[in-house]
């Protein structure tokens, strides 16, 4: 036993803690922002949705044509037509442009609900998790109804019902997300409630509000929002979905699920053409996809 | 074990009652007189009133809950309006062509999903184990009512090999084991098939991989076991999740299948739901989605109790 010439394991992990301590201190954000920075995959993504959102928000100045005047002259003009480098639709309307228009529905419509789903059931997640109890129970059985139905079946089912419209699919639409993030919320806010800051911030005579406002949510909200992010993809297919099947979006106005719907028709004579809008439709929502995973690793979220 | 079996049946039946309520309420959100549901909107005042009184329509919520709720436990779902035939008549032949769609879907898809998931677990980081994940993504990222109408341009259009449409020759929506009916299942299977595929696989990469990273593998490794038999452990070990995932995915696909029915006019449940909100003929969405909902219900349940049952790690009571 050689004490004297061999440091402790205390005096170790002291020098170590010296050596690192430099290299500490660096914020959580910083942190998150330089894995997501070497992370190619997700910089790919989120590169092309940016690039997306641009020529979608831009659109009236990239469009070449007008999105509702058609023509009956050149319906249904193939890929690489001279002034018409996409085709033509059924109406004779220029894919390029209802693809550029279109994005702006379908985005919309593919993040409203998600977003409004993400405030609702935040609240009412963060609320039955901090404060338990018969409020707990209430608002958790209540959502255990709403996980008894596939998601695609209660979309249809209350937008079915309700009659089509870009109303109407959003509201349908914010329903079935409610209660996937309500339970998300629920059981990080479980995680977080029991905690030691918690306690001493009640102990310190901190009302329950301020304990949710200052500690709880914002330990809550990265999970929620990731898992929010991913959700977004499903919000996409869904939308669009809603609108194929002639519950979303009415025509004659430009959105890809819709567009891909009335493009159905036309499969035996501009094949290429008609699949279009759901190529978009499939790259924005892997990308979200793909988005959401990096941010997820990024940050080191669970589940 | 038998007090849990109790306890999570009892439990399934507020959720199915609940799920009832919300199914009822359809009808009641629906834009215009609930009545509208069952009379044509060109029948006489007197024959409206008539059919108000007789179907409860003037008495308070609650207890046309009730009247509603005793009729369709004995399997009276109303009547079409656009063909005045029984609900359950026409739902009966759909839930038949849907649940033989739906299985075989997420038979292929859990298969598929299995052989991925499995090689990714096994090999992570490896280059199978990108392509594993990168198919996984695109299998959870897909439109796929837009995947059937690139399959049917591919294998319909382009090389005419299978057909469009429809699940047998000259539209017939009577089922048959022979080629041709096998030929127009092909491509809505595939279609299908691929969320429960990207699904399980993801579910399964993560199992395997944390059951390789665990002491009992370094264990039998050390015993000198070959791969074989580890992989024997592995199965043992992954089965009780990964089924209860593949339960799940195929209730997801009786519900979900709606878009890929009409792409492919699959005569099943989704082409029903399809025309009826086309027609608004609230009485066949009501029906078609109650009968969807509580068949997951019961899915639900039944992957709970086999979980428990075949995985000897869950002990509940």
């Amino acid at each position: 036993m050689s004490t004297a010439t061999t440091p402790t394991a205390a005096e170790a992990e002291l020098a170590i803690q010296r050596k690192q301590a430099p290299v500490r201190s660096q914020g959580y954000w910083a942190g998150v922002f330089r894995r997501v920075r070497r992370d190619p995959v997700t910089i790919a993504c989120a590169a092309i949705l940016l690039l997306m959102l641009l020529a979608i928000v831009f659109a009236p100045l990239l469009a070449p044509h007008d999105p509702y005047q058609g023509s009956m002259i050149r319906r249904l003009r193939g890929i690489g037509t001279p002034n018409y480098p996409l085709g033509t639709d059924e109406l004779g309307r220029d894919i390029v442009t209802r693809l550029l228009y279109g994005g702006r529905l379908s985005w919309f419509m593919g993040i409203v609900p998600v977003a409004l789903a993400f405030v609702i059931g935040t609240t009412l997640g963060v609320t039955a998790g901090f404060v338990g109890g018969r409020v707990n129970m209430a608002i958790m059985r209540v959502t255990d109804v709403f996980y008894a139905f596939p998601s695609v079946l209660l979309a249809v089912a209350i937008s079915g019902a309700l009659g089509a419209g870009i109303f109407n699919a959003i509201l349908s639409l914010t329903l079935v997300f409610v209660p996937q993030i309500i339970r998300v919320a629920e059981s990080v806010t479980q995680g977080v409630r029991n905690l030691d800051f918690v306690e001493a911030a009640r102990a310190s005579g901190a009302s329950g509000f301020t304990i949710v406002r200052v500690h709880v949510l914002g330990n809550v909200l990265g999970p929620i929002f990731v898992y929010a992010t991913g959700l977004i993809s499903v919000c996409m297919i869904l939308s669009s979905g809603l609108s194929f099947l002639g519950l979303g979006t009415k025509p004659p106005e430009p959105e890809w699920g819709l567009m891909l719907n009335t493009l159905r028709t036309a499969i035996y004579v501009q094949p290429w053409v008609a699949v279009l809008p759901g190529a978009c439709i499939f790259v924005t929502s892997i990308c979200f996809n793909l988005l959401s995973d990096g941010l997820r690793q990024a940050m080191d979220v669970k589940g | 074990m038998i007090l849990y079996l109790a306890r999570r049946i009892l439990y399934a039946v507020p959720i199915a009652l609940a799920v009832g309520f919300v199914c009822f309420m359809l009808v009641q959100i629906a834009p215009g007189d609930p009545i509208n549901a069952i009379v044509p909107p060109d029948a006489p005042a007197d024959v409206v009133e008539q059919v108000r009184r007789d179907y409860g329509l003037d008495k308070p919520l609650p207890v046309q809950f009730g009247l509603w709720l005793s009729k369709v436990v004995v399997g009276d779902l109303g009547r079409s309006l656009a063909t005045g035939r029984p609900v359950w008549a026409d739902l009966r032949s759909a839930i038949g062509n849907t649940l033989m769609l739906a299985i075989c879907a997420s038979g292929l898809g859990f298969v598929l999903g299995c052989i991925l998931g499995g090689l990714a677990g096994t090999f992570r980081g490896s280059a199978i184990d990108r392509g594993a994940t990168g198919l996984a993504v695109a299998g959870v990222s897909v439109p796929h009512y837009w995947l059937g109408m690139v399959m049917v341009v591919i294998f319909s259009v382009q090389l005419n090999w299978l057909p469009a449409m429809g699940a047998g020759p000259g539209g017939s929506s009577d089922w048959g084991w022979d080629w041709d009916h096998i030929r127009h299942l092909v491509l809505p299977t595939i279609t299908l098939s691929v969320i429960p595929m990207g699904i399980v696989t993801r579910t399964v990469r993560g199992i395997v991989a944390e059951i390789m990273n665990q002491e009992f593998i370094t264990a039998l490794r050390g015993k000198g076991l070959t791969r074989l038999g580890i992989f024997r452990h592995v199965v043992k070990n992954a089965a009780p999740n990964a089924l209860a995932v593949m339960g799940l995915q195929l209730g997801y696909l009786m519900g979900g299948s709606i878009l890929v029915e009409t792409v492919f006019s699959w005569p099943g449940t989704g082409l029903l739901l399809n025309s009826a909100i086309f027609q608004r003929d609230l009485p066949v969405l009501q029906g078609t989605i109650l009968v969807l909902a509580m068949f997951f219900v019961a899915l639900n349940l039944l992957v709970d109790l086999v979980q428990t049952a075949l995985d000897p790690r869950i002990k509940r009571a």
